[in-house]
């Protein structure tokens, strides 16, 4: 075990796969430099310029160019800086990365990372404080990952630079500088593999990256009111830990689900479909979101925080459901 | 032009300080040495010309005309801002005078300011649209899609790329293969003129030209303006500068403010010292009163959050 951050751990998970397949590469902006985070530091210089590529501010051709070279054989990593740049280059992901290999009759595989850091981060105001993973969940073909911890980023990154699909990897820009434990060696996490954060009896509460942590919060303040909540973290979104979420809820009864996104077309709410469709008897109340209201992300730090959903509500929610 | 220019300078000089103290929040680009530019095309369009910029805003602004009160208040986030408070220093717009928005997304700015050139096109007044842009932007897709449109439809255009050699760390010499920017211009079949971005007057002369070329429905041109940000890519401290000291001292040489202070003193009776000194202290209490104007000002209302979202 070694502490260190979220920001170290993905570099370490890229260094080690770099190390081991001479095949993985990354590419973006600024690249060189260490990453606009910190979070390639040191890179270029054990692997070099080839390896390590800075790009011209360029996200259509950088997505699409990877999509071929993935194609082709290799294994980038590719950086959008900010999940927001990637919508400048959506196309090449969603209508080539995401249906090459179907589309083509099983002839190719597309097996890249598509690095995409979310999330509200210092008054970034609209343009740079998007959570868009729910977006890529919709789309068939599209591995989803969002990591909430050092280990969870490593482990995840090195299995999603070995995976042979497409991976949307969601780094959140808040958690950067989290300190953790973090394994030694080859961490490998499988995608749709849960983890329990916390056990508990009463609830179950669902999450994912750092609004986990604010749900792991509420649930400490939660427990000095005798009530006892189970917190999930997801990891993937797709695939989605199902079972994990089903035995959780056969066990408590209850379900919310936090996430910072939009609420509406939220993956909370195919979680929610999902869990009324195959337990409604299980459950003692009816399942619950919290999540972002369908505002975009303001400046001024007052309306930025009404977007925020904070542990506060989580536990006014929850409290609402256990009396119900 | 000169009061333009040190206005850029003093109101981004004064929006670093505050945000470094944690009066401004997100993140503040600073143009200084770019001031010839903004001022220099600005100067040569009509009020109802339209613009658009780019996360480096500031410039632009000022250079059309905008109130240094509300663009203070907007970064102080307050609801007296241009964009009540919910854009902060990238997403500056007034569209009064035609400046139609600064951007969070490099490019982003460049094919919506094509359609400005369009409808004025369409509407037939003999407006024109000026897009600002960087080195950086020109290797976007908008920037070649955008071009190649205004060409086709010889839409009422001026391409304005400020080429400071840096993209954030990145230099201009290792992500394109041309030397100029505005050699590309010849793929799309317009003149491309390279201009020394921190000679004001040059500036002016080649936008007055491009411009009565777009108001005479003969199409767009690029001119790329070469120059220099004295400054690092954002004010954040933490935010590294990789650009070599030497460049840079180079650079500090040629500023754009100093050499037309120079250039005015060197003519007789165009500027005394004094008048110089009178000028800079008129323009600092300006920002002055502009930080006032905002710290005066009260922050949006969280019930204000849901305002704007649609039509009604
Ligand atoms: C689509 C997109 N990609 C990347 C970024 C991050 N970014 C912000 S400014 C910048 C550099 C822009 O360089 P240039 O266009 O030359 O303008 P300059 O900053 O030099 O004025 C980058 C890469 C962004 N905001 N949007």
């Amino acid at each position: 075990m070694t502490v260190m951050t979220y920001a170290e751990a993905g570099m370490t998970a890229l260094a080690e796969e770099m190390r081991r397949d001479p095949l993985v590469w990354a590419v973006g902006e600024d690249l060189g430099r260490g990453g606009v985070f910190g979070q390639y530091k040191g890179l270029v210089e054990e692997f070099g310029p080839e390896r390590i590529s800075d790009a011209p501010i360029s996200e259509s051709a950088i997505m699409g160019a990877s999509v071929g070279a993935a194609m082709a054989g290799t294994r980038p990593v590719v950086e959008m800086r900010f999940a927001d740049f990637a919508l400048c280059a959506v196309d090449e992901l969603v209508n080539q990365a995401a249906k090459a290999r179907y589309m083509l009759g099983g002839q190719t595989k597309v097996p890249m990372v598509i690095r995409e850091p979310m999330g509200m981060w210092r008054s970034s105001a609209a343009q740079h404080s998007q959570s868009l993973e729910s977006w890529y969940t919709h789309i068939p073909g599209l591995v989803v990952a969002v990591p909430s911890t050092p280990a969870d980023n490593k482990g995840l990154l090195k299995a999603a630079i070995r995976a042979d699909d497409p991976v949307v990897y969601f780094e959140h820009k808040n958690l950067w500088g989290m300190e953790g434990e973090v394994p030694d060696g080859d961490l490998l996490i499988p995608f749709g593999r849960a983890r329990i954060e916390r056990e508990g009896r009463d609830i179950t509460i669902v999450s994912w990256s750092s609004q986990l942590h604010t749900a792991s919060r509420a649930s400490g303040i939660l427990e000095k009111q005798d009530i006892s909540a189970e917190v999930i973290d997801l990891r993937t979104l797709w695939p989605w830990d199902r079972d994990a979420v089903f035995a959780s809820v056969e066990k408590t009864g209850r379900l919310l689900i936090t996430h910072e996104s939009v609420s509406v077309g939220g993956f909370g709410a195919e979680i929610a479909a999902t869990v009324s469709e195959y337990l409604f008897k299980a459950l003692k109340s009816p399942v619950r979101r919290r999540a972002a209201p369908r505002i975009p992300i303001s400046y001024a730090p007052l309306l930025e925080d009404v977007v925020r959903v904070s542990e506060a509500q989580i536990v006014e929610t929850v409290l609402e459901m256990m009396s119900s | 032009m000169l009061r333009l220019m040190q206005t850029i300078r003093r109101f981004e000089e004064r929006a670093s300080t505050d945000y470094v103290a944690g009066d401004i929040y997100g993140t503040v680009h600073c143009y200084i040495g770019e001031e010839a530019v903004a001022v220099g095309v600005c100067s040569a369009l009509n009020r109802d010309d339209q613009i658009i910029s780019t996360h480096r805003g500031h410039g632009h602004c000022i250079a059309k005309g905008a109130d240094l009160n509300r663009m203070m208040a907007e970064l102080y986030g307050r609801e007296t801002g241009y964009c009540k408070g919910k854009g902060g220093s990238m997403h500056i717009a007034d569209f009064d005078i035609g400046m139609l928005g600064a951007n969070g997304i490099v490019a982003g700015g460049i094919s919506i300011i094509t359609g400005a050139g369009l409808a004025a096109q369409i509407e037939g007044k003999g407006r024109v649209a000026v897009s600002f842009f960087g080195d950086g932007a020109s290797c976007a897709g908008p920037f070649h899609e955008s071009l190649n449109i205004a060409a086709a439809w010889k839409l009422p255009m001026v391409y304005v790329c400020e080429n400071n050699l840096w993209a954030v760390n990145t230099a201009a010499s290792t992500t394109l293969a041309v030397q100029d920017v505005a050699a590309r211009a010849a793929g799309y079949g317009i003149p491309g003129i390279v201009v020394d971005g921190n000679d004001i007057f040059a500036v002016h002369a080649a936008t007055t030209e491009a411009v009565a070329r777009a108001r005479a429905g003969d199409g767009p041109t690029l001119i790329e303006c070469k120059t220099y940000r004295h400054r690092r890519h954002t004010e954040r401290p933490s935010q590294p500068d990789v650009r070599p000291q030497a460049e840079i001292d180079a650079w500090m040489k040629k500023d754009p403010i100093d050499r037309l202070v120079d250039h005015l003193q060197a003519q007789q009776g165009q500027l005394s010292v004094e008048e110089w000194q009178a000028m800079d202290a008129e323009i600092l209490q300006q920002v002055e009163d502009s930080v006032s104007f905002a710290k005066a000002s009260a922050f949006p209302s969280p019930d204000r959050v849901t305002d704007d979202v649609f039509a009604a």
